[in-house]
């Protein structure tokens, strides 16, 4: 209930951005929809065929309508079809969205997946190691590490990349092939993008990690747990770990969540083809159909990233179970 | 002064310039403020940060002189000194000379150094200016929420909720490239720059709030907030007197983590070209136009962006030091 209330709610801001600030501009909507060379007739069919006369919550109940039903977009005689589900239609490139998103949302997701299984595996292991080492060398090496990777805009980190592997030392050839063109190719291509991704991440989750595992060891049931004559083994990894990965796992389904909606800076400093790119694109062109497009994916996606975080912290947290 | 018996804590701590009127030797109690300042002058790593931040901000304030020290402005083109075949400044490093000291831009010829200066202003402007609208919006909306609960809480809460869950970046890019050229007397870079620290700052409120909300709720229900009620303290001056003075030094540690976020956020939304355009200069502008260049010339790239990681590491070493001096857990 409360994810269907958020998602009409996001839209109507979407709608509003794109409706109501262009107005109280001076900007008409329709003429964002078929651009600034347009002659008035083709501007008036926009009107017509999007209701844009009709008030805020008609077009967004219309727009929501079309996903579940498919919607015809008609103005006197001239007819667009739009199949279910119909996420919108682009009257500039002339196509629906929903093949858009389908098209780009496997890169993205692939990208965005692939990063997030390194940066657990790396940012979490160094903000462990640097909690449990507290002080030593190994820890200030890692925590210096760590904030400069949290300084260093992900936009340079990827431009460096690039200079550096592919066109200084010509150990990596990047660049975006598809999966199913060439397998060796494609990892080739993404392999940057999701170590450039996964260290700005990780420097993030190491220094989380490393401040949420301090903060627990110092909790009464570690040091029960110690009185009971558990090996330190068994006190970190089965107790300690357990309340460390609680905030690591939120922070993981907004993050995860917001990045399927689009690496917009990722994706552009590598030119991959995903659902950033198009977004951003589309922001550019004041391409509305696939903004709104986009942004719903986003939400749905960082609506059910935080769903399965849930599940997933009454597997990992024993307190959340029993209440 | 070294092992004081009593420390004050958080909620016993009188206002800063409390102690001014005491004499020195009659109290061993020491403000918050002063036991902060201590820890942070041993932090050296801190303290450097915080140097580096003093001096870029003196070099955003005067990048006038500066640049008229140096002879160069960011705005004059140098096309004689670009190689007409590849659009590259000619010679070594981009063109580095005793007049030019980081080179020259690709195709334009402008003066990299000039840029450099003038692009501090851009950052430090957004980083500062947003992160004040932020913590605002954020104090007065968390102070309303959580000391005054009920129906306000619940809206401004939800509000919250959704506010952070929303695809930020997307949001940001699509309200500032929707804003018109012109508006309130402002135009071109103006209207980017207002609309940028208005937008930046909207989004940065709910983590604020959220804080803010938080600490409220729970030092309203402190015994110096019930003794000050039960000497008929009225609910203003209990909102000003007894709580908003504690909720400073979380406040102060939010801006300080907000600030290089929000420079990092100017230099994204000018790198994607919905930010601050040429021929104004912005260091996210500079490296976007040199994703073009990065082979041919990879001084033009490492320049803007060294910008940004010295910028934003320094904001974040001293934020650090800021916190851990103002954590009342803290024995540093």
């Amino acid at each position: 209930m409360a994810v269907a209330v958020m998602l009409v709610v996001i839209v109507v801001v979407v709608f509003c951005i794109f409706f109501l600030i262009p107005q109280w501009t001076g900007v008409d909507p329709a003429t964002m929809y078929v651009g600034k060379t347009s002659d008035a007739a083709a501007v008036e069919g926009i009107r017509q065929k999007l209701a844009l006369d009709e008030p805020i919550l008609i077009q967004v109940f219309e727009f929501f309508k079309g996903i579940f039903v498919g919607r015809t977009y008609a103005a006197g005689g001239d007819v667009t079809n739009c199949a279910m589900p119909c996420f919108g239609y682009s009257f500039r490139s002339e196509q629906a969205i929903w093949p858009v998103l389908t098209d780009r949302l496997p890169v993205t997701m692939v990208l965005a997946l692939g990063a997030a299984a390194l940066w657990l595996l790396f940012g979490v292991a160094a903000g462990v190691l640097s909690a449990l080492k507290r002080g030593t060398l190994w820890d200030r090496s890692a925590m210096v590490v760590a904030l400069a990777g949290v300084s260093l805009p992900i936009f340079f980190t990827a431009m460096v990349s690039l200079a550096v592997f592919d066109y200084g030392l010509g150990w990596i050839d990047s660049g975006f092939v598809p999966f199913g063109d060439s397998p060796g190719a494609w990892f080739q291509g993404m392999l940057l993008p999701w170590v450039t991704l996964a260290f700005l991440y990780a420097a993030m989750y190491a220094r989380i990690t490393r401040a949420t595992m301090l903060e627990v060891m110092g909790e009464d049931y570690i040091r029960t747990a110690r009185a009971k004559g558990l090996s330190e083994p068994v006190v970190i990894g089965k107790h300690a770990m357990r309340s460390t990965m609680t905030p690591i796992l939120t922070m993981l389904g907004m993050d995860l969540g917001a990045l399927i909606g689009g690496a917009i800076l990722t994706e552009t400093a590598f030119s991959l083809p995903g659902l950033g790119q198009a977004v951003l694109k589309a922001i550019n062109e004041r391409d509305l159909p696939v903004i709104l497009g986009v942004v719903l994916i986003t939400s749905l996606a960082v609506i059910i990233a935080n769903l399965v975080v849930d599940i997933l912290y009454a597997v990992i947290d024993p307190r959340v179970r029993l209440s | 002064m070294t092992a004081p018996l009593h420390e004050p804590t958080t909620e016993a701590a009188p206002p800063a310039g409390f102690e001014a009127g005491v004499p020195e030797k009659a109290v061993q109690g020491r403000s918050l403020g002063r036991i902060a300042w201590e820890r942070l002058k041993r932090d050296k790593l801190a303290l450097g940060g915080g140097v580096v931040v003093l001096v870029l901000v003196l070099v955003a304030v005067l990048a006038p002189l500066i640049t008229s020290l140096v002879g160069q402005s960011p705005y004059e083109r140098h096309e004689e000194l670009i190689d007409p075949l590849f659009s590259t400044p000619i010679g070594s490093f981009g063109g580095i000379s005793s007049d030019h000291l980081l080179g020259v831009e690709p195709v334009s010829g402008r003066d990299v150094f000039a840029r450099i200066v003038y692009g501090a202003q851009v950052s430090l402007l957004v980083g500062f200016a947003s992160a004040v609208v932020a913590i605002v919006l954020g104090t007065v909306l968390g102070v309303l929420a959580g000391f005054f609960g009920g129906w306000l809480d619940t809206v401004i809460s939800r509000v919250m909720d959704m506010l952070l869950s929303f695809p930020q970046l997307l949001f940001i890019i699509a309200l500032v490239s929707v804003m018109p050229n012109e508006m309130l007397g402002l135009t071109g870079t103006g209207v980017r720059l207002f609309v940028m620290i208005l937008v930046i700052g909207f989004f940065g409120w709910p983590y604020v709030g959220r804080v803010v909300r938080g600490q409220t709720l729970s030092l309203r229900e402190r015994e110096y907030v019930d003794a000050a009620r039960s000497l008929g303290a009225g609910r203003i001056y209990i909102l000003f007197r007894e709580l908003l003075p504690n909720l400073v030094a979380p406040i102060i540690v939010y801006a300080t983590m907000m600030i290089p976020t929000n420079i990092l956020t100017e230099a994204a939304l000018s790198f994607l070209g919905v930010g601050v355009k040429p021929p104004s200069a912005s260091w996210g502008q500079m490296l976007s136009s040199a994703l073009s260049y990065y082979e041919a010339d990879p001084m033009y790239m490492i320049i803007p962006g060294l910008a940004i990681f010295i910028t934003v590491l320094s904001f974040n070493l001293f934020g650090d030091g800021v916190r851990d001096a103002l954590d009342p857990k803290g024995s540093r």
